[in-house]
């Protein structure tokens, strides 16, 4: 039934992208925590904090990227947890299609409401001021982090999709991730931090992805935080993608 | 291969336990082609169990089962070619609307001109006024009939009713049994769990009855009924419903 995968993922993708269509709260929603974070970082605590050099909007801007994305995976898990639960995702399985475009569905829906989402902060960070003069091949470079950080991030949310026992549970997964980037160099220098958490803040992934998006957008060379950034994405993506799929076939035995 | 002419659905000792739970512990059915046949039981019998077995959605412990000539085990996209599933929630996507619905399903079965397959079911179940709405809008009884006509999409050979009914008011429960009267009468198998008894009465050519894990008797209605001495003959004559036979059979609850 392989050769029904690309077809039958696309037929589910058009179902998908129609809920989202039909439902914009849902990436509005997603894009409003953070733009809400971004104007009390800019506007609140922006002035009292020494970053250096650069205007403090371009400076955090990195960190509400990436919480953008780990309150957008938030939905993912729930629009799985809802096809789980309402019996559609029985029906599925029971069709003779390519059992796993179910999935695959899910997660590119979740690529493109995510990617949405973030244009919008972007769009409202360039009417706070934020400037970039980086170039195409910049821009792209940090829209491919991004995608990747997406993709990673939306194989976690896929396992309480399938697993969870209640609405809430299928989306509480999401709340240490979006609190993650307040635990890096997203919003303050590192070097102000007590030792440990100081140790913590830069050896975790943020830190790393968010300096890296920094430089990209700043036009400066990227050193070392690339490719530590590239690991930590991938990493991240391969286990929970391996886990997922256990977790769906166990499901789906 | 002669099963595969003669049987719709054929099941042998057939096992199945959830940690130390034996639902099912050794079920033999056959189910021949065309018409309606009744799968009884109380609540936790294992029906669902079952059919979630014979749609290819569990794994058996034990035992073969299947389907169409096809093994549930070994041939499960052959499987999945020959049935459709109605589960005891009614699987529709309530944000697309109802004709969204059917050419989902149509797509999903590779089936051409889905609009033209999803305009028929629509006219068929008298939903044609309703198709454009979201789902999210219909009533209990229409999203059942919605969820018949997505079962019918690219005539499966069997079709899997579980608790078709559940949680229906009673006229919305008459519409179903008219769908699902219908849909036999076109020559598709239908499987049919219920704990209801006057459903199984109404609908069923042949019923068997699930009990600890096991078929404790098949027949049709009228070999269930003479289970039970005949009637007696006082001031009023009672015959046996099937309730009865069913109460008797299974004893009191425990």
């Amino acid at each position: 039934m392989t050769k029904h995968f690309v077809g039958d993922t696309v037929t589910l993708l058009g179902r998908s992208l129609r809920h989202i269509a039909r439902s914009p709260d849902t990436v509005i929603t997603t894009a409003v925590m953070p733009i809400a974070m971004m104007l009390m970082f800019v506007y609140v605590f922006g002035g009292a904090i020494d970053t250096g050099t650069e205007s403090y909007v371009n400076y955090q801007l990195p960190g509400i990227l990436l919480i953008t994305v780990a309150s957008g995976i938030a939905y993912t898990a729930f629009r799985l947890f809802t096809d789980m639960k309402g019996g559609l995702f029985e029906r599925f399985q029971s069709m003779p299609i390519a059992r796993s475009s179910v999935l695959w569905a899910h997660v590119l829906t979740s690529l493109v409401a995510n990617l949405v989402s973030l244009v919008v902060v972007v769009l409202v960070a360039l009417l706070m001021g934020f400037r970039s003069p980086a170039g195409v091949a910049a821009w792209l470079a940090v829209a491919g982090l991004l995608i990747l950080f997406t993709l990673a991030l939306t194989w976690i949310a896929v396992i309480p999709g399938l697993t969870a026992k209640t609405m809430e549970g299928a989306s509480a997964f999401s709340y240490p991730l979006i609190f993650l980037p307040f635990l890096s160099s997203a919003f303050v220098p590192t070097d102000t931090m007590p030792g440990p958490l100081r140790a913590f803040a830069e050896h975790q992934p943020v830190t790393s992805i968010v300096n890296t998006i920094r430089d990209l957008f700043a036009r400066q060379p990227v050193g070392a935080d690339l490719w530590i950034a590239l690991c930590w994405c991938s990493g991240i993506l391969v286990v929970a993608y391996v886990l997922a799929m256990n977790t769906y076939r166990r499901k789906i035995s | 291969m002669t099963t595969r002419h003669t049987h719709a659905i054929h099941v042998q000792g057939l096992k199945k336990s959830f940690k130390e739970l034996r639902v099912l512990r050794g079920v033999d059915l056959t189910v021949a082609r065309g018409g309606i046949f009744a799968l009884l039981g109380s609540n936790g019998a294992g029906k669902t169990t079952v059919v979630k077995i014979l749609a290819t959605l569990l794994k058996a412990d034990a035992g073969t089962a299947r389907v169409n000539g096809f093994d549930v085990a070994t041939q499960a996209p052959d499987v999945r070619a020959s049935i459709s599933l109605t589960g005891q929630f009614a699987a529709v996507d309530e944000i697309l609307s109802g004709r969204e619905n059917l050419v989902l399903i149509a797509r999903l079965r590779h089936l051409g001109n889905p609009g033209k397959i999803a305009d028929d079911l629509l006219a068929r179940f008298s939903l044609t006024d309703a198709g454009g709405r979201k789902v999210a809008t219909y009533s209990g009884g229409m999203r059942r009939r919605l969820d018949l006509a997505m079962s019918l999409i690219g005539d499966p050979a069997v079709v899997f009713l579980d608790e078709p009914t559940t949680g229906l008011d009673p006229q919305a429960r008459v519409e179903v049994w008219h769908a699902v009267k219908e849909l036999a009468g076109r020559g598709t198998t239908v499987l049919l769990t219920t704990q209801y008894l006057d459903e199984a009465e109404q609908l069923a050519d042949r019923i068997a009855i699930l009990h600890q894990g096991r078929i404790i008797v098949e027949g049709t209605l009228a070999e269930l009924k003479r289970l039970l001495p005949p009637a007696e003959v006082e001031y009023v004559e009672k015959q046996p419903t099937l309730e009865d036979v069913f109460l008797t059979l299974v004893g009191p609850k425990t």
